[in-house]
C-alpha cells in the first residue's frame, strides 16, 4: 500500500472508515505470517514466482524472530507492475495462519484502516497491535480447511487465499506450486486442492483492491536475492577463489557460490576465521587468481589488518560486506548502513582503498562485478557495501544487462630486465609478477618498502610509496558507474546502498505532485571526487543525505571530503526497520519546502 | 636477485637472493636461510616455482633473502596466506616460515587449523623461546623462569608443546631440527618438503642477542634415539616424553591430505545464469 504523500503518520492513528469499493492500486503488499515451520516462508516464495509468472514485478523480505529453528516468521511479499525495489508503506493484507508471536512483528508489518487482516478464529484473538491500526479483520477457518483435506499444508491455503487477493489466476499460483513440488504425487494432489480451497476462500473477502492483469513480459525477468546476484557477479567478474568464515546476513553468498565455484573450476576454503580468511584470499590472489570473501560487521573489524596488508602490498582482493545492525553482534538478521564510516576509514594508516555500494538487489550483480573489475586493474582491496535488506530479500528484475567488467590484472612478464615490483609508475599501477613465471620473482611486503619490495623506513620511499598507493585510485577513469543519477532540479538527494530503492520511490511519487528532486545514489564511495560532484551538482542549490544509520554517516563523511552547495540537510535513522517511500517522501516535500 | 643463468645447474646459491639480512650477527636464523637453500637445491626445485610465505619477526623476514617468490604478510597470519596460495595454486611449492611468537601465539589458532587441513605446505618455526624482534619478551616456550621486562620473574606458565599440539592436531610430518647442524637441518627440509600433506619443522635458531644462553644447544641437542614413525600413537608416547632437545624426523604420517583444489570446469558462468531466469 502507498501512502498519499504527507499522510503517512496520520493515516496510521486515524479511526477505521467505512469501506470504498475495490480500487486498483499500483502496489499491493502481502504479509503472510505465522510460527515458524507454518511454512509461510514458501507461500511468500510461491507467491513471488506465481506473480513473476503473470508478468508482474515484485521483492520479498524475510523476516523471522531470534530463535534459531521454529520461531516466529513473516514473508512480507510486495507484488507491482512496475519494478520495485522496496517495501511500500503499510501492507493491505495480513495473513496469519496462526498468532504465535506473531505480535512481534507488529513494527514490521504497519497496517492502516484499508487494510485487511486475515486470521484463524480458532487460532486465538487478533493482536491488539495489529488491530489498533483500525484494519478490517475477516475470520476464516484457515485450519479447518487444511484438516479437511488430508495430507495438505496450511501454508498452501494461505497462498491460495492470498495469490487471488492478488488477482493472480489459479493457473499461476498452481504452476508455481507444481514447479517447485519436490516430493511426492500425492502430496501434490492435497496441496494443489488446499490451494484451490484458499482460493475460494478468498471470495469471503469483499472490497480488497487488486493489481489487474499485468501487461505480457517484456524482455527476460530474473528472480533472484540480492546474496546470489552478488556472488554470481563475482564469478562473472572472474572470482575463482573465495575463503569465508559464516555469518548472519553474508552466509547464503558463500552457500550460493560454493557449488557455483566448483562448477566453472574454482575453489571455497571456508575459514577457521576472519583473520584466516581475509589472509588466504590475498595469498590466493598474490597467486594470481581473483579473490573474494564475503562477511559483515564483526567480520570486517577482524579483517581490516589483512586489509591493510593488501594495500601495502597491492595484492587484488574483494570484500564484500553484508551490512547488518551494529555496532558488535548488534543486530545480526536486520539491515542497517552502519558499517560506512569503517569501511572508508578503518585502516590503519594511509591506506586508500575502494568501497562501493550496489544501489538496489539486483544492482549487486553489476555492482560486485565492477569491484572485482576495479581491485583487479587496481591492484588494491575493494569493499563491497551490501546490506541484510538487499543480501536476503529476493526480487524479480528485468534481466541485467551484460557487463564487461572483468578482472584484468597487469602482470609482468618472464626475464623482463630491471623488473621492479613497485615501480612508481605514471599511473600508479606497476605490472606485478605471478609466482611461476620466471626472472621477474621478487617479495611482496606489508612493510613500507623501496620500489624492488625491499623493506625501507626512509622519508623517500614512504612518500613515493604513498603517493603511487592513492595516485593509481585518484588517477582511474570510473566512467558513469560512480552514481546512479536520475532527474532535475535545484535540490538534489544523496543516497547509497539499499536506501537508494526507497528514496527512489519516494522522488517518484514527489515527481507526480510536481516537486521535482535530482537524485544521486552513490555506487562509488572512495575514492570520492570532488569534480564528479561538481558536475552532478552543476545548478543544485540545496542537498539533503538520506541514510540508514544512526550517526549519519553518509553525511558526515561527505561533508568532511566534499563542498557541497547550500546548507547540506541529512535524514538518516537506524536499522532495523527497513527505510519507507511514505517517511522519505515526507522528510524530502518538508525539506523541500523549507 | 641473482642474474644466474637458465642452465647453469642449481646450488644453494641459485636460490639466495642479493640481500644482505637485518639479523645480529651469529644469529641461528642464517644458518636456517642456508638449509633452505641447500634443501631447494637438493630438491632442484626452479626457484620461480617456489613461494616462502612468513608473518612478522626476525625470523619472518627470511623471504626477501631467498631467490624465489616470496610473500612477507602480518604478525601471525602466513599459515592463512599461504593456505589461499597452495589451494588456488597447487602447482606451486609453498614453504611458510617464522618464528614461535608469530606461529604458536599470536597465529596458534591457525596453526590448529593448518595441522588439521594438511594442506600440503612445508611450515618451518624458527624457534628461539623468545620475541626477538620485540627486543625479549616471553614467547609460548619461553621457560617459565625466564626473567624479562614485560614479565619479571617469568611467566610461571607451562611450555606450549608444538609438536604434540601438531600431532594431535593432524599434521602428517613433524620434525625438530637444530640451526646449527646446517646439513642435517637441510636433509629434514627436503623430507618434509617432499612429504604430502602439511610438515611441521621446528627449527631450534638460537637468538644470541636476547638468550645468549642458547648458544650452549648445541651441547643439548641430541638426534632423536628412534626411527621416524608412521604410527601416530607411537609418536605420541614418543612426543610426550619430550624434552625439546631430540633432533629429526618424529613422525611421516600417511594421513589424508586436503583435497581442495580448484576442478576441471564442467560449466560456463553464463549457463548459471540459467538458475534465476523466469
Ligand atoms: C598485530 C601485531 N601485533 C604485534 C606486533 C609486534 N611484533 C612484531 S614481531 C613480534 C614477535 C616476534 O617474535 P617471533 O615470532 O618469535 O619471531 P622472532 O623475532 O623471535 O624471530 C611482535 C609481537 C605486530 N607486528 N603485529
Ligand atoms: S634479535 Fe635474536 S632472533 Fe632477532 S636477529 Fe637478533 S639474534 Fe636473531
Amino acid at each position: 500500500m502507498d501512502m498519499p504523500v504527507g499522510t503517512e503518520e496520520r493515516a496510521a492513528a486515524s479511526a477505521p472508515s467505512r469501506r470504498a469499493s475495490p480500487v486498483a492500486s499500483s502496489s499491493l503488499s502481502i504479509a503472510i505470517a505465522g510460527s515458524g515451520g507454518s511454512g509461510v516462508m514458501t507461500a511468500g516464495m510461491l507467491l513471488l514466482e506465481a506473480a513473476a509468472k503473470a508478468g508482474l514485478y515484485g521483492l520479498m523480505v524475510r523476516t523471522s524472530g531470534p530463535q534459531i529453528r521454529g520461531g516466529e516468521a513473516a514473508a512480507l511479499v510486495r507484488l507491482a507492475h512496475r519494478p520495485v525495489a522496496a517495501l511500500g508503506d503499510a501492507f493491505d493484507l495480513l495473513v496469519a495462519v496462526d498468532w504465535q508471536n506473531v505480535h512481534r512483528f507488529a513494527d514490521e508489518i504497519p497496517l492502516c484502516e484499508n487494510s485487511v487482516i486475515v486470521g484463524d478464529a480458532g487460532e486465538g484473538d487478533t493482536p491488539d497491535v495489529f488491530r489498533a491500526s483500525g484494519a478490517r479483520v475477516v475470520p476464516l477457518p484457515l485450519k479447518k480447511i487444511a484438516k479437511s483435506i488430508p495430507g495438505s499444508w496450511i501454508n498452501m491455503v494461505a497462498l491460495g487465499l492470498a495469490g487471488a487477493l492478488s488477482g493472480l489466476s489459479a493457473a499461476v499460483l498452481e504452476a508455481a506450486l507444481r514447479q517447485s513440488w519436490k516430493r511426492d504425487d500425492a502430496g501434490l494432489a492435497a496441496n494443489l486442492e488446499a490451494l484451490r480451497a484458499g482460493i475460494a476462500a478468498a471470495s469471503q473477502v469483499d472490497a480488497f483492491p487488486t493489481l489487474g492483469a499485468a501487461k505480457p513480459a517484456r524482455g527476460t525477468r530474473w528472480l533472484l536475492s540480492g546474496n546470489e546476484a552478488a556472488g554470481y557477479g563475482a564469478l562473472c567478474g572472474g572470482v575463482r577463489f573465495v575463503a569465508a568464515y559464516p555469518i548472519t546476513p553474508a552466509t547464503e553468498l558463500l552457500e550460493w557460490m560454493a557449488p557455483a565455484l566448483a562448477k566453472v573450476g574454482g575453489t571455497l576454503v571456508q575459514a577457521e576465521d576472519e583473520l584466516a580468511s581475509v589472509n588466504m584470499i590475498i595469498g590466493a590472489s598474490y597467486g594470481g587468481v581473483p579473490s573474494l570473501t564475503a562477511t559483515a560487521g564483526p567480520g570486517l573489524a577482524l579483517m581490516t589488518e589483512g586489509i591493510g596488508l593488501a594495500v601495502a602490498s597491492e595484492t587484488p582482493i574483494v570484500v564484500v560486506d553484508v551490512m547488518r545492525g551494529g555496532p558488535s553482534t548488534g543486530i545480526p538478521a536486520k539491515s542497517e548502513q552502519s558499517d560506512l564510516s569503517f569501511a572508508v576509514s578503518g585502516l590503519h594508516g594511509d591506506a586508500p582503498h575502494l568501497v562501493v555500494a550496489p544501489t538496489s538487489i539486483g544492482d549487486c550483480l553489476a555492482t560486485t562485478q565492477w569491484a572485482v573489475h576495479l581491485a583487479e586493474a587496481l591492484q588494491a582491496p575493494a569493499l563491497v557495501l551490501s546490506d541484510q535488506f538487499m543480501g536476503q530479500s529476493r526480487a524479480i528484475v528485468d534481466e541485467p544487462a551484460q557487463s564487461t567488467w572483468v578482472a584484468r590484472r597487469l602482470t609482468a612478464t618472464a626475464n623482463v630486465p630491471d623488473y621492479k615490483r613497485y615501480r612508481d609508475t605514471e599511473s600508479g599501477i606497476s605490472p606485478m609478477a605471478i609466482p611461476g613465471t620466471p626472472g621477474v620473482v621478487y617479495t611482496a611486503d606489508g612493510l613500507e618498502h623501496t620500489e624492488g619490495g625491499i623493506p625501507s623506513s626512509q622519508a623517500r620511499d614512504h612518500a613515493r610509496q604513498l603517493d603511487k598507493r592513492l595516485r593509481k585510485l585518484v588517477l582511474h577513469d570510473y566512467g558513469e558507474m560512480w552514481a546512479d543519477r536520475e532527474g532535475s532540479g535545484e535540490r538534489a538527494i544523496i543516497t547509497f546502498g539499499s536506501a537508494a530503492s526507497p528514496v527512489r520511490e519516494a522522488l517518484r511519487r514527489l515527481r507526480e505532485r510536481g516537486t521535482h528532486v535530482r537524485l544521486i545514489a552513490l555506487r562509488l564511495l572512495a575514492p570520492l571526487s570532488q569534480e564528479r560532484f561538481d558536475e552532478a551538482l552543476a545548478g543544485v542549490s540545496q542537498v539533503l543525505v538520506a541514510e540508514q544509520n544512526h550517526g549519519a554517516q553518509l553525511y558526515r563523511y561527505l561533508r568532511a571530503m566534499i563542498d557541497l552547495p547550500g546548507k547540506p540537510r541529512s535524514f538518516h535513522r537506524p536499522g532495523p526497520l527497513p527505510l519507507r517511500p511514505g517517511e522519505l517522501a515526507d522528510a524530502i516535500l518538508a525539506w523541500s519546502t523549507r | 636477485m641473482n642474474d644466474v643463468a637458465p642452465c647453469a645447474p642449481r646450488t644453494a646459491q641459485t636460490y639466495k637472493s642479493a640481500y644482505k639480512p637485518i639479523w645480529c650477527p651469529g644469529c641461528g636464523d642464517y644458518s636456517v636461510l642456508s638449509s633452505v637453500t641447500k634443501a631447494l637445491a637438493m630438491l632442484d626445485l626452479p626457484p620461480e616455482d617456489v613461494v616462502v610465505v612468513s608473518g612478522i619477526g626476525c625470523s619472518s623476514r627470511i623471504p626477501a633473502y631467498t631467490n624465489c617468490y616470496g610473500f612477507h604478510g602480518v604478525h601471525g597470519r602466513s599459515l592463512a596466506a599461504a593456505t589461499g596460495l597452495k589451494v588456488a595454486r597447487p602447482d606451486l611449492t609453498v614453504l611458510v616460515a617464522g618464528g614461535d611468537g608469530d606461529g604458536y601465539s599470536i597465529g596458534g589458532n591457525h596453526f590448529l587449523h593448518a595441522c588439521r587441513r594438511n594442506v600440503d605446505l612445508t611450515y618451518i618455526v624458527m624457534d628461539n623461546h623468545v620475541y626477538g624482534m620485540t627486543k625479549g619478551q616471553p614467547s609460548p616456550t619461553t621457560e617459565p623462569d625466564w626473567d624479562s621486562k614485560l614479565s619479571p620473574g617469568g611467566t610461571k606458565l607451562r611450555v606450549f608443546h608444538p609438536l604434540v599440539v601438531a600431532l594431535a592436531s593432524g599434521a602428517n610430518f613433524i620434525a625438530r631440527a637444530f640451526s646449527g647442524d646446517p646439513n642435517g637441518t637441510a636433509d629434514i627440509l627436503a623430507q618434509a618438503i617432499r612429504h604430502p600433506g602439511f610438515s611441521f619443522v621446528e627449527i631450534l635458531s638460537p637468538c644470541v642477542t636476547f638468550r645468549p644462553e642458547q648458544r650452549e644447544w648445541k651441547t643439548q641437542v641430541r638426534p632423536a634415539p628412534v626411527e621416524p614413525t608412521t604410527d601416530a600413537s607411537r609418536a605420541a608416547r614418543r612426543l610426550m616424553t619430550d624434552d625439546g632437545f631430540n633432533i629429526g624426523v618424529l613422525y611421516a604420517g600417511d594421513r589424508p591430505v586436503c583435497p581442495l583444489a580448484p576442478a576441471e570446469p564442467r560449466s560456463r558462468v553464463e549457463d548459471l545464469e540459467a538458475e534465476f531466469a523466469l
